[in-house]
Parts: structure tokens; sequence; C-alpha cells
């Protein structure tokens, strides 16, 4: 039933006639500084990187850096970067996914949903340097949060080491900002779900159960693994929070690559940070393949 | 003070960014004339003496500096002492910027004037960006000792320390050793000042922390291995430590050089008590380098600030700021040495360890291959 319409939209997009040359003129206007700026701030590093990855110092070509990641240090920082992303989109995803439900179950224009909706937008940008001083201010070691515990309750939030430095504590601060994310892109797709659908459900005798076992779930799951790819290339890309919060170790990529640019230690070792950098990117393109994919799957339910 | 002074740098990198951006690379200025000269002026004497020099700096106006923190071995004063003494202003970018991110600046800056006219490097550094520097000898030139400069004077020691720990006595029990701070008394206590891999400071901890665990300058395996007790026992904090996380408490103990902890003794004096030990077992030196940049959009500013820094007014400036100028035993037998300054130094005797470039390289393997493991 699918294939006939996508044919027919098809055509009348070749038979519509074709801008004219003035207009051409005026596109090419606007398009070309955006081409300049993609190809300066997106291209060039991109090949940069890319070059980079398969230099050595001298600039001739070496397998070795890419070799590199795959044992030892590098790749653990990849498993736990992955790890780290996984882990965290899920939450999100699930936490965030429960907390639409709450709200897309409201009215439209009442004030809980008005209220998620804004504080989902700013909270999902409240990542970076000022998240990681947030939560060193609230559960660092000499956070309001661990003091008053301590002091009132004996309670000692470090008793089991140092985490809030380490990867509990990225997945604590990541999911803060993963969960309005999700509420963003996923409380669409609940929306999306017609009120008809659930009444044919039970005008045919269905349970709440049999609506969401056949028809809600299976409409909303490729929206929300959509958005679980989304959130963890969101993760996966993060850098300004884990750089504020930890200064030892450089557990995930990003911390490892900046090692590799500003240290004073180690040095000409540029070209397997650019190496890195190419893993990552292949991480992410990944991602963002299977995301498209989903997405192609979701665009049907939503014609 | 300080913090004006941030918020001015900051400011005025900012503009500058705007500037460069906007622009590309700006017209040469008027002092351009005399600044091939300058520019290829090996000492004092190729401007026709220090006269000259003054005035051919002051005609230039102005100073790019880059990476030097206020409070590490008394900057702050150096730079309004420069200021006041010459007339020329000096633009302090990035305080909180690491030796390579100086280099970086440098090359991404250049030909513009906004790039910095000078560098303080670890030696690490210096060593691998020698293209960069141009060759200059101060006039006290023979009062630095041979191992610690460059023949032709591509980069030469400016100041060094030991590497120390500081406590703040109120907290936690003075350490005599380095062993000590393996004791529960220093559970969630003990912070390094970076990450070894990346951090000179940071790297030289180790360095120390081997010599109080039985190892040695060619053999750090044992700081590594410390490091791991330490944080196996939860003492060790992964935290960078900072003023601010000093005085709210959060890094009771910090291993640092012995100049950047004594700095916040000062600072903090009245609020934390903070004290400074260099351990006796474990005396681990190190020197930082200055250079000047051979594309220094300010040449002449450059070689004076040169000047100032190597003059007896400018190394008992870095003396005040307890870290060891380069020039401080012949200023000591000349008798110009600030002596209530030098009686403040954190003491130390026997046994002192410079690493050399080969032991460092060395241990700089061991690093790469062992600390990730070890704290990760």
């Amino acid at each position: 039933m699918v294939a006939p319409v996508t044919t027919g939209v098809g055509r009348a997009d070749r038979a519509a006639p074709g801008p004219g040359p003035g207009r051409s003129r005026v596109a090419w206007l606007v398009v070309v500084p955006f081409l300049a700026y993609v190809g300066t701030f997106l291209v060039y590093p991109t090949v940069s990187v890319l070059a980079g990855a398969f230099q050595d110092a001298d600039g001739g070509f070496t397998p070795t850096n890419l070799a590199d990641l795959t044992r030892g240090a590098y790749l653990r920082a990849f498993l736990r970067s992955i790890e780290l992303s996984a882990i965290t989109a899920l939450l999100g995803a699930v936490l965030g996914a429960l907390l639409s439900w709450a709200v897309a179950g409201g009215a439209p224009d009442g004030p809980l949903r008005r209220v998620v909706v804004a504080g989902a937008g700013v909270l999902a940008q409240f990542g970076g340097v000022p998240l990681a001083f947030a939560f060193l201010a609230t559960v660092g070691f000499q956070g309001f949060v661990t003091r008053f515990l301590r002091d009132s309750f004996g309670v000692d939030l470090f008793a089991g080491g140092a985490w809030l430095f380490e990867l509990p504590g990225l997945t604590l601060v990541y999911t803060f900002f993963q969960i309005p994310l999700m509420v963003i892109v996923f409380l669409p797709a609940l929306d999306g779900l017609r009120p008809q659908w659930r009444e044919a459900v039970d005008s045919l005798g269905g349970t709440a159960w049999t609506y969401w076992r056949h028809v809600g779930g299976p409409v909303l799951l490729p929206a929300f693994l959509g958005a679980v790819l989304l959130l963890f290339a969101n993760a996966f890309s993060a850098y300004a929070t884990a750089a504020a919060l930890v200064s030892q170790g450089s557990p995930i990529v990003p911390l490892q690559i900046r090692g590799f640019l500003t240290g004073e230690v180690l040095l000409g070792r540029e070209n397997l940070g650019k190496a890195l950098g190419l893993g990552m990117v292949v991480v992410v393109g990944v991602a963002m393949g299977l995301y498209a994919v989903v997405q192609r799957r979701f665009a049907r339910w939503q014609r | 003070m300080n913090h004006t002074r941030v918020l001015r740098s900051v400011v005025v990198g900012v503009t500058a960014l705007a500037l460069i951006t906007a622009c590309g690379t700006p017209p040469p200025k008027d002092g351009a004339a005399n600044g091939t000269a300058a520019a290829t002026a090996k000492s004092a004497a190729d401007f026709g003496g220090l006269d000259k020099l003054v005035e051919a700096a002051k005609g230039e106006g102005r100073l790019n500096v880059i990476a030097l923190p206020p409070d590490w071995a008394n900057y702050g004063e150096l730079i309004e002492a420069f200021e006041a003494k010459y007339g020329i202003e000096v633009d302090s970018a990035q305080p909180d910027a690491s030796s390579q991110d100086e280099i970086n600046a440098a090359k991404q800056l250049k030909g513009g004037d906004r790039a910095p006219d000078v560098f303080d490097l670890g030696l690490t550094v210096a060593l691998a960006n020698t293209d960069v520097f141009a060759p200059y000898q101060v006039r006290t030139w023979a009062d630095i000792p041979d191992e610690l400069k460059e023949p032709s004077g591509l980069y030469y020691g400016d100041y060094g320390g030991f590497m120390s720990i500081g406590y703040d006595a109120a907290k936690v029990p003075a350490p005599t050793a380095v062993k000590d701070l393996l004791k529960p008394e220093y559970q969630g206590k003990v912070a390094l000042n970076g990450d070894p891999t990346q951090a000179g400071a940071a790297f030289s901890g180790v360095v120390m922390a081997a010599l109080g665990n039985g190892g040695s300058a060619d053999d750090i395996a044992p700081g590594v291995e410390f490091f791991k007790q330490l944080k196996a026992a939860g003492n060790f904090l992964p935290v960078d430590p900072s003023p601010a996380t000093v005085e709210s408490g959060q890094t009771p103990v910090v291993i640092d050089w012995d100049y950047t902890n004594a700095a916040q003794t000062a600072k903090l004096a009245g609020k934390v008590d903070w004290k400074v030990v260099v351990p006796a077992e474990a005396q681990v030196g190190g020197y930082y380098n200055q250079a000047i940049n051979k594309d220094a959009p300010h040449p002449a500013a450059a070689r004076l600030w040169q000047e100032f820094l190597y003059s007896d007014e400018g190394q008992n400036l870095y003396l005040k700021g307890l870290s060891r100028p380069v020039r401080m035993d012949a200023m000591t037998k000349s008798g110009t040495v600030d002596a209530a300054a030098a009686a403040k130094l954190p003491k130390t005797s026997g046994e002192q360890v410079f690493p050399t470039q080969e032991q460092s390289d060395k241990a700089k393997q061991v690093l790469a291959a062992t600390w990730a493991q070890a704290v990760g």
C-alpha cells in the first residue's frame, strides 16, 4: 500500500517547474557562505583528522596510530566511552520517556506540561563546566549535600572512594542532561499517538496491555530507539563536563585527546590524538547511520 | 586584583581574536622599521647598549606574555614591576595555560600582533620547539650555570624549585616523608597538581614519590606504584588543586612545586594554615626556561623583558615568590641576593636530584604505559 504513494510523490516532484535563473542566483548567494562555513569548520577539520591519523610525526604514512587504538589504554578508553554513553543513553531514554508519558497524558496547555517542556529545554543545554561545578558544589567533597549528610546523619557519600570524579560520577552528571533531551525529542512522538487508536482497542474489547503491546509500543519503538541513538551520540561527544570534573587518568576518549593536544610531558603524539578522533567519528557515524535507518521506519507511521 | 587582571586578559583576548578574524593579518606597525633589527638582536650590545634597547622597547609600548599565573613564581608582581619601570603595557593571556599551549598559541597567532612575545616553558617543551625561538643572551648570561642554558641562548633556565607537599596544618598531621601520605589520617585528602602524563609539575611529583619509595630518577616505577597504593587506600584525590580548592578545604594536601605551595601560604594567610615541606628523602628539583618567540610582534620589548627577569631586581622578585632564581649562587656570592627572602625558602639539605633529559624520557615511557592503569 505504501509503494504507490511514494512514486506519486516522486512524480509530482519531477513534474514541478524548476526554479528560474534569478532565483537560483539568489539561492547561490545564500548557499555559498553556508558551504564556506561548513567547509571551514566541518570538512577541513575532518579531512585534517583523517590525514593526520595516518601520519607519523614527520608527516610520513604510517598505520601504527590506528593499530594503537586496538589495544591497551586507548581501547579501554573507547570501551569506557561507549559504556558510559550507552548507560546514560538508556537511563536518560527510559526516565525521559516515563516523564514524557506522564506529561503527554495531561492537558496540552496545562501548567505541568509547560513547566516540564520549558525546564527540559533549559536543562538539556545545561552542560559543560557550569554543570560540573553545580555537582561539585552539591555532592563534591565539600558540597553542601555531602556536608549535611555527614554532619546530620553520619553518612559519608565518599566512603566508597572518589566516585564523583570517576565513571559513576560521569554517569550521574551526564544523565542530568540526557533526561531533558529525551523529553524534547520523545514528547512529539507520544503526541503522535491518536486517541482514536486507543478507543478502537477499547471498543474491540482490548485492555491497556493489549493497546501498548500491539499498538502504542510498536508505533513508539522506532522513535524510542532513534532517541537512544541520539542520546548516545550526545554523550559520546560530550567533553567540557568531563574535562571540568576529571583531572586524573583520562578515562574517556575526549579527555585522552585533550592530553595529546595540551600535554607538556609526552610530546609529539598529536597524530595519535587524531587517530582517536577518527575513531570517534567512526563510532558516531555508525550511531547516526542506525539513527537514519530507524527514522526512515518511523517516518512511515507519521504519514 | 587578580580577578580584574584575569578578566582584563579575557576581554583583551576575545577582542584580539575578533580583530584577527575580522582583518586577517594586521598591517605592520610603526615600530616595524627598527623591528627587523630588534628581531635579530642577540644581546643588548646589538642595540647599542641597554639604553637603546629600553628606547626601542618603549617605542613598541607593549609586551604579550602567556601562561603566567600571578600566584606562580611571583609573576603577578614581576609583571607589575616591569610595567611600572618601563611604562610598557603587558598583556597577560591565558594565565592557566600549559607550556604546550604557549607554543600552540605562537603558531596559531603567528604574524599577528597578539602572538606571545616570550615563553616560560618546561624543559621538555623547550627542547622540542627550538625552531620557534630567537637566540638572545642577557647581560648576566655568565651567571647562568652551563647545564641550565642552551649555548647560543635559544632558551635558558629562569627559576626552579623542589617538589613539595603542601598541607593544611589544621586538618592533617605534618607529613615528614612521602610514605606518610599512605596513613589513614590522609584519607580522601591528597591531590597531585595535574595528570603526570600531561603536566610537568605532576610528572615531577611522581619522581618524588619514586625517590621516597626506593626508586630513583632512573626507575620511577615505585612512584607509580605509590600512587596506585594511595588510590587503593582511598587517599588519592582526583581533583585538580587550585587556590579555590585549597581555601574551600577540598584539597587539604597538595603535591606541587614548593614555590607554588609557598604562594598558597602567603595568599591564604589568616584563612588556612598552609604549610610546605620538601621531603628530605625525596628532593626533586626542576627549572623552567625562558625563550623569545622568533616571530615576536614586539621583539625589543621581549628582549627587555629578559634583561629585566635576569637583572638582580627580577631575580630577587622570583625569590620573593619562593622560587629559586637561576642566578642565585652568583648573587649570593656578590651579596646582591635578597637575604630575607632567601631565608624563607623551604629547607633542603642532603641529596638533591635533577633528572636529566634521558632519565625524563625514560620515565615518560614508563608513565605512558602504566599511569592510566594505576589511577584509572
